[in-house]
């Protein structure tokens, strides 16, 4: 076994060092080694995206990211995405648009939403879509999850 | 503090007509969505323990196969290793059945489910388990473990494991064939058959007789957070067990059975689920953490890869389904008759039963006939999955009712509407219904948008299907304690998938007359809150909403004894309505004004609410669909989808649909996408979700919820149950709309592209 090694990065706005054997992946050291749990593990091999995190800005699934790489980067998780009182527009949309059944996938879709409304802030429906094609939901059908991201838009705008 | 007013700024309308309620039928933001949105719930995978292992399994990796020796020596010997549990490590429960709420398990079955005893039945049938100090080392751990086999020939079709010469999964079945028992044992665990009327005189005065053979594949409940267990074997004896599950009950129930402690050593606490479809009913890992905790004295966390869940959890069975279907002149089904054969995996227990009850649901079938045949094969043992076995079957019947409306002419919903069971219509497996909503649900479709917008191009085409399932009660229980802050404290034993928890706080908010917000709804552990059913079957709304009704009527009770006493009046004087206690010459406190008063002086006020409701409400749905079907390709696309479902009352509307609207999706992945490969070896080929691709948001539509409401008369808000019903008519309304497309009938899913493009080439040969 590898020796653990420092790794210094950012996490949710907080300069964080911690300790990671190098075949850690940023999903297990986000959730084993920082407590982080809110990003969830649905697949391990990329394939359901509900781990995805931003790093310096970028969505990636954080099940193919070693730990390692988030040496001196940004990392933003579920748990960084609300202000520290109340909730971002697009938490607040999913709530009121009932977009979450069992929860587990909202998560890596509200991390996505925001990678999305970033850079595209008025995305159609089929730009929704394709953005979040990579994040698999089980339970809701996605529709209900296509209108509360097409809503944080709007709100988003609105707050501006 | 919310009031009911707010609850309703935020409602939505549910299109049915005048508000006979207050909180039921809006939409209040879920009690648990906060922490939902924000990455604070608790789900199984995320709960830490001081001094915590971490258990890995290790699988077979043969489809069939006698297991000759097991040796752990040298995974023992790796630093860091802290036990190896097999087998041996369980206690045998014996030749037993045990019933856990969606279909029943024979206890030694379960048991040699969760560690093969002598045989390996199935491609990750679970073999042994490591605790160790961390996952890398449990997993290097299992490939220490010396498992010597023999290996023996798979069989992994229904029809190829009925034959007669098969591989044999178990020496110890014997078919059970109408009730006499075979000579020899047999892959065909159970022969059963419905009957009423004389077929044969039905189909005598048949004008149209149409006979088809179906084949479906073996599909998965796909929920995206795999199987967890984290249990700790404290050193008096008490087993505590945290795990996201559909029933904390039937785990303590399972764990006991398994380790061979009585149910009261065992306390179950149920963490937040990531989805299950009936998938999380069964146990897999707890007896496994509980045993290895056991063995360490430490708490043991136990987690599946996506490819364990694949190979090694419940799917759901693939078929083969024959049906035959005749009409008089007049376009009224005379006679029906059907085989269904579904795979039940490595033990006997498919949801062949259902399937078969499920198949002329739909319809008065005056003489009917249906034969049902339990398969065993070396798959994973089949499990629930939303309205199990149904799908299946009407994927079969409603195409061969298409095919029908095709030859006769008929239009296909109003032929529906004819034929559609209703009150007093007897199916044929005996029931005779009564009032239910399948009509309603046709007719809702007849005066959609959907269905007056005609469907202009190319290698398009609509379908329609209808489906049916029973829906069920089974046992609830909570109880409910008034705050003095005029709020009420409800704790439920229905483990909560899909926010299910608002909707059983609804029913008590709407009895008390006070705002759903004002109900704060916990979902208790096996330790704290009465016996209650696995959350399965569609039952929760109507079951442990039942027991909160009965839960506000206790307390409706107490503060009005409280009311009388203080103002000093028989009892019998004061009447609880309009969200308060009324006394005589107007005398009158709101809830919030009595609740105040509850903790000053007399007894805490505490609700109990505990219920078996026999009168769940069928439900039925029938849907409409559009497809583009690419004939190069052969990939379908989903243009437009409408769903209407009678639910007798919406109680939240907003997850209504969510039902409805996942449950529909869950149903284009079965139809479309979905199945399990297997190579000769009966190895699984797709055990990742890259390759069993469920439907992702690009691959859809929005999906039009058609609430329909035809109130259950026995349920005293008129709730039927909702979550099933809607995945079992897309596969079929898919067929139906392809043959309209391109004029060709699949009679077998997934209808994937390249099997689209072989009907299309054999077809133009």
């Amino acid at each position: 076994m590898a020796k653990k090694q420092v790794v210094s990065a950012t996490i949710n706005g907080n300069a964080t060092e911690f300790l990671c054997e190098p075949r850690q992946t940023l999903l297990e050291a986000l959730r084993d080694n920082l407590d982080l749990t809110g990003t969830k593990e649905g697949c391990s091999n990329g394939n359901c995206g509900a781990c995805t995190v931003l790093l310096d800005g970028h969505p990636v699934v954080s099940c193919l990211v070693l730990a390692m790489e988030a040496e001196g980067a940004e990392v933003t998780t579920i748990e960084g995405i609300a202000p520290s009182e109340g909730l971002d527009p697009i938490q607040q949309a999913f709530l009121e648009n009932a977009a979450l059944q069992c929860g587990i996938c909202t998560p890596g879709f509200i991390v996505a939403t925001k990678a999305l409304l970033d850079t595209n802030p008025s995305p159609t429906e089929n730009e929704v879509r394709f953005a979040l094609a990579n994040n698999l939901c089980r339970c809701t059908g996605y529709d209900k999850i296509v209108r509360a991201v097409l809503d944080a838009a709007e709100r988003r705008k609105a707050s501006v | 503090m919310a009031t009911v007013e707010q609850d309703l700024a935020t409602a939505g309308s549910n299109g049915s007509g005048p508000k006979k309620y207050k909180v039921i039928g809006t939409r209040p933001i879920r009690h648990d969505g906060v922490d939902k949105v924000t990455g604070r719930a608790q789900y199984g995978a995320d709960i830490r323990l001081t001094g915590m292992l971490a258990g890995v399994v290790l699988r077979s990796p043969h489809a069939h196969a006698k297991i000759l020796s097991i040796d752990v020596s040298k995974a023992l010997a790796l630093p860091g290793v802290r036990a190896v549990v097999t087998n041996a490590d369980l206690s045998d429960p014996g030749d037993r059945m045990c019933e856990l709420g969606e279909g029943a398990v024979n206890l030694r079955h379960l048991n040699h489910n969760i560690f093969a005893k002598d045989k390996a039945l199935y491609r990750g049938h679970a073999i042994a388990a490591v605790a160790a100090d961390n996952i890398h080392i449990a997993e290097q751990a299992t490939k220490l473990i010396d498992v010597k086999y023999e290996l023996l020939a798979p069989v992994v079709d229904v029809v190829a494991a009925m034959q007669p010469g098969a591989p044999l999964l178990h020496a110890d079945v014997y078919t059970d064939d109408l009730g006499e028992k075979s000579a020899q044992p047999s892959n065909v665990a159970r022969h059963f058959r419905f009957e009423q009327g004389d077929i044969a005189k039905g189909f005598a005065q048949a004008a149209c007789i149409i006979e088809r053979e179906f084949h479906t594949a073996t599909v998965h409940q796909g929920y995206i957070e795999p199987q967890n267990a984290t249990a700790f074997w404290s050193a008096d004896g008490q087993i505590t067990v945290w795990t996201s599950t559909q029933g904390s009950f039937s785990v303590r129930q399972q764990v006991a059975e398994l380790v061979g402690a009585p149910i009261s050593r065992v306390k179950v606490i149920p963490t937040e689920i990531g989805g299950g479809f009936g998938g999380k009913i069964r146990v897999y890992l707890e007896p496994v953490a509980a045993a290895l905790s056991k063995k360490t004295g430490r708490p043991v966390q136990v987690l599946m890869s996506r490819a364990d869940v694949f190979e090694g959890t419940g799917p759901t069975p693939g078929s083969f389904i024959k049906v035959k279907l005749g009409v008089d002149a007049h376009g009224m089904i005379v006679a029906g008759e059907a085989s269904l054969a579904y795979e039940a995996g490595a033990y006997p227990g498919s949801p062949v039963g259902p399937g078969a009850m499920c198949i002329f649901s739909c319809y008065n079938v005056p003489n009917g006939r249906v034969d049902g045949y339990d398969v065993c094969v070396n798959k994973p043992q089949t499990s629930a999955y939303r309205a199990p076995g149904a799908t299946n079957a009407a994927f079969a019947m409603e195409t061969v009712v298409d095919e029908v409306c095709q030859q006769l002419d008929l239009d296909p919903l109003e032929f529906r509407r004819r034929n559609a069971a209703k009150e007093g219509v007897r199916r044929v497996d005996g029931p005779v219904y009564p009032k239910v909503g399948l009509v309603e649900t046709i007719e809702a479709c007849q005066r959609s948008e959907h269905w007056n917008t005609p469907l202009e191009g190319p290698n398009r085409g609509r379908g329609v299907a209808s489906g049916f399932w029973f829906n069920c009660g089974l046992r609830s229980s909570c109880s409910a304690t008034v705050n003095p802050d005029g709020t009420v404290a409800l704790v439920e034993g229905s483990t909560d998938i899909g926010g299910s928890r608002t909707g059983i706080a609804m029913q008590l908010a709407e009895t008390l007359g006070i705002a759903a917000t004002d109900v704060v709804p916990t979902v208790g552990d096996t330790d704290s809150v009465g016996y209650t059913d696995v959350t399965g079957g569609s039952r929760v709304t109507f079951a442990t909403g039942w027991a909160a009704y009965l839960a506000a009527l206790d307390i409706q009770q107490q503060l009005c004894a409280r009311a009388a006493d203080e103002w000093d009046v028989p009892a019998e004087a004061v009447t609880y309505a309009e969200g308060g206690v009324n006394g005589p010459e107007g005398r009158r406190f709101s809830f919030a004004e009595i609740a105040a008063k509850v903790n000053a002086h007399g007894d805490p006020v505490v609700g109990r609410g505990s219920a078996d409701p026999q009168h769940c409400g069928g439900a039925f749905a029938t849907h409409i669909v559009d497809v583009e079907v690419d004939p190069e390709l052969g990939k379908v696309k989903v243009l437009r989808y409408t769903a209407a479902q009678d639910v007798g009352t919406a109680i939240h509307p907003a997850y209504v649909e969510g039902q409805i609207q996942g449950g529909v999706v869950q149903g284009i992945g079965w139809g479309l996408n979905e199945e399990y490969f297997y190579d000769v070896k009966g190895v699984m080929r797709n055990s990742t979700f890259l390759d069993y691709r469920i439907p992702t948001c690009l691959d859809l539509p929005m999906i039009d919820a058609l609430i329909v409401e035809v109130p259950n008369p026995g349920h005293p808000y008129g709730v039927r149950g909702v979550g099933e019903v809607p995945i079992v008519p897309p596969p079929a309304a898919l067929a139906n709309a392809i043959a309209q497309a391109i004029g060709i009938r699949m009679t077998q899913l997934p209808m994937s592209p390249p099997r689209i493009v072989h009907e299309i080439l054999k077809k133009n040969v």
